[in-house]
């Protein structure tokens, strides 16, 4: 499975699992717009450090954190490479 | 009743050489042969007056030795098995300690600079001249501290024994038993119910659950008592049917409904009761209505011989059962100016009824907002498959930290035809979501074989 589809599939199973309406996912969507809260984002983040065995806001060097799904799904990718 | 001033020894003789039976693993000796013998021999002369340290590594030992030394020895530290050498030499600077009380077991570190060794037999020598008491001992029990230097609590016989006073002896004797080790403060209680009412069987380190519960069942115990992970993984042998007791009693740790919902059902012809204790506060109460938490009509009243009051969500306590100090020149208070000791144990009311919820030092801070693995653990906990489970925080850099579950589940859950693992774990977040706060739901729950207890048989909680 690629990263995107990992990252998609996180978003869907977690906005189910947090009763959250998510918005269609597109590069454009505004993570704040996702309908997604901070502690889903978490769980995100911690289900994708599981299953792509990295965690880019843990990191030694600080990233630019993600403003749209685009951004988030790209900082995932680069870090898996 | 204890008297003022009276050994234990005396007390235990006060009506005729005791017939009670104190049994280990591999001996045992009917109590009214301390009349004439001694696990000390002749040696026990030379510790009166003494600081002593009972670093004996058998468990049978160690109960002789306290029985003889108590009106003997100045002061006795008890010494757990466990206790790693790195905490001895502050353990002997603290204590005072120029005299000490071994066996093949002990570690060399608990000798050091002693002027004294005495060896204790668990097979009895005569006594040099009869026993004679010469004045109250200070006994000091370690706490069990999950990580650090365990605290030195300083307790009276009187003290210690409070919880029994007015207790009259049972008419028929009765048989007591626990999976605690008796020099930790639950145990030393039901060592001396047992020497009180009857006959007690020692537990022994590392024996396998079923072993015990054999001798258990063998020596026809009627009360035997535990921690609830004590509980649990006797739940879990499949050996706990051998034994029927008459009273089953958990401490130590919080006891959710399941867990003693589970005892009842084990035990149907036994009162299953759950006791508030601490090393310093002592034994505060007893429930024994089978229900989780206690009644909140306990809280505030006066004239008994324990208070119980609710400061700041948190349970405190004042009873001639607590702890007089903490030794050591360092050391803080062990009791506030007005008498009550501060257990740490937050309470919550719900319905008249106060609930354990969770230590006030191991709350986890998920994005700010405070949850207590107890709470959580005792829904998860509920689930029929559960036997038991551990809630711990996982770093995270978007929270701070969220939640995640360890379960155990019961036997019969290996069996062909239950759900698989993904149904189980999807129920279990249901069930949390049903009565827990989202970020109390745990984000990851995983089945694992078993969930680490520690030599006090309590969970071994990650530091928060």
């Amino acid at each position: 499975m690629s990263v995107r589809s990992t990252i998609t599939s996180q978003f869907q199973q977690v906005a189910v699992e947090q009763d959250r309406a998510l918005s269609p996912l597109s590069d454009e969507l505004k993570l704040v717009q996702s309908g997604l809260d901070s502690l889903s984002f978490a769980i995100i983040v911690a289900r994708l450090e599981d299953s792509l065995g990295v965690d880019p806001f843990n990191a030694a060097e600080a990233v630019d954190f993600p403003v749209t799904f685009g951004d988030f799904v790209r900082l995932y990718e680069n870090f898996v490479k | 009743m204890l008297n003022e001033g009276q050994s234990l020894w005396d007390f235990l003789a006060a009506g005729g050489p005791p017939v009670g039976r104190l049994r280990g693993a591999r001996h045992e000796f009917v109590l009214g042969d301390l009349a004439g013998g001694s696990c000390l021999g002749r040696d026990l002369e030379q510790l009166r007056g003494r600081s002593v340290l009972v670093a004996a590594h058998d468990q049978l030992s160690a109960a002789l030795a306290l029985i003889e030394l108590d009106g003997v020895a100045q002061r006795m530290v008890l010494c757990t098995p466990d206790l790693a050498d790195e905490h001895f030499p502050a353990l002997i600077r603290t204590a005072g300690a120029d005299a000490c009380v071994v066996d093949g077991g002990t570690s060399a570190a608990a000798t050091v600079g002693m002027k004294t060794i005495v060896t204790a037999s668990p097979r009895l020598q005569p006594q040099a001249a009869a026993r004679r008491s010469s004045g109250s001992t200070e006994w000091v029990l370690l706490t069990s501290g999950t990580t650090g230097a365990p605290k030195l609590v300083l307790h009276t016989l009187a003290s210690l024994m409070s919880a029994l006073a007015g207790a009259a002896r049972p008419p028929q004797p009765l048989v007591w038993s626990t999976f605690y080790d008796i020099r930790r403060y639950g145990g030393l209680q039901i060592f001396l119910r047992g020497l009180h009412a009857g006959s007690l069987v020692l537990s022994e380190a590392k024996e396998p659950v079923e072993d015990f519960l054999k001798r258990v069942a063998v020596a026809d115990v009627t009360h035997i008592s535990g921690t609830p992970s004590h509980w649990r993984k006797a739940l879990m042998s499949g050996a706990a049917g051998r034994i029927a007791p008459r009273y089953v009693r958990l401490s130590g740790e919080l006891a959710d409904q399941a867990i003693l919902d589970s005892l009842k059902a084990t035990f149907p012809q036994a009162t299953v009761a759950h006791a508030f204790a601490s090393t310093e506060a002592g034994v505060a109460f007893e429930v024994r209505d089978g229900r989780a938490g206690f009644p909140e009509e306990w809280l505030g009243a006066r004239g008994g011989r324990v208070e119980l009051r609710v400061t700041h969500e948190t349970l405190q306590i004042r009873s001639p059962g607590a702890a007089q100090r903490y030794l050591g020149d360092e050391a803080e208070p062990l009791r506030q100016p007005d008498g009550f000791v501060d257990t740490g144990d937050r309470i919550e009311l719900r319905e008249g009824r106060c609930y354990f919820a969770g230590r006030r030092g191991g709350v986890i801070n998920v994005g700010g907002q405070k949850v207590y693995p107890e709470e959580v653990e005792a829904v998860i906990n509920t689930h029929p498959r559960v036997r038991m489970s551990l809630v711990k925080a996982r770093r995270n850099a978007i929270t701070g930290a969220i939640v995640t579950a360890d379960v155990v589940l019961t036997g019969e859950s290996a069996d062909p035809g239950q759900p698989s693992v993904p149904v189980l774990t999807r129920e279990l977040t249901e069930l949390c979501k049903a009565s827990l706060a989202a970020h109390k739901v745990p984000a990851m729950i995983r089945v694992v074989p078993s969930i680490e207890v520690s030599p006090a048989g309590k969970l071994v909680r990650p530091r928060a």
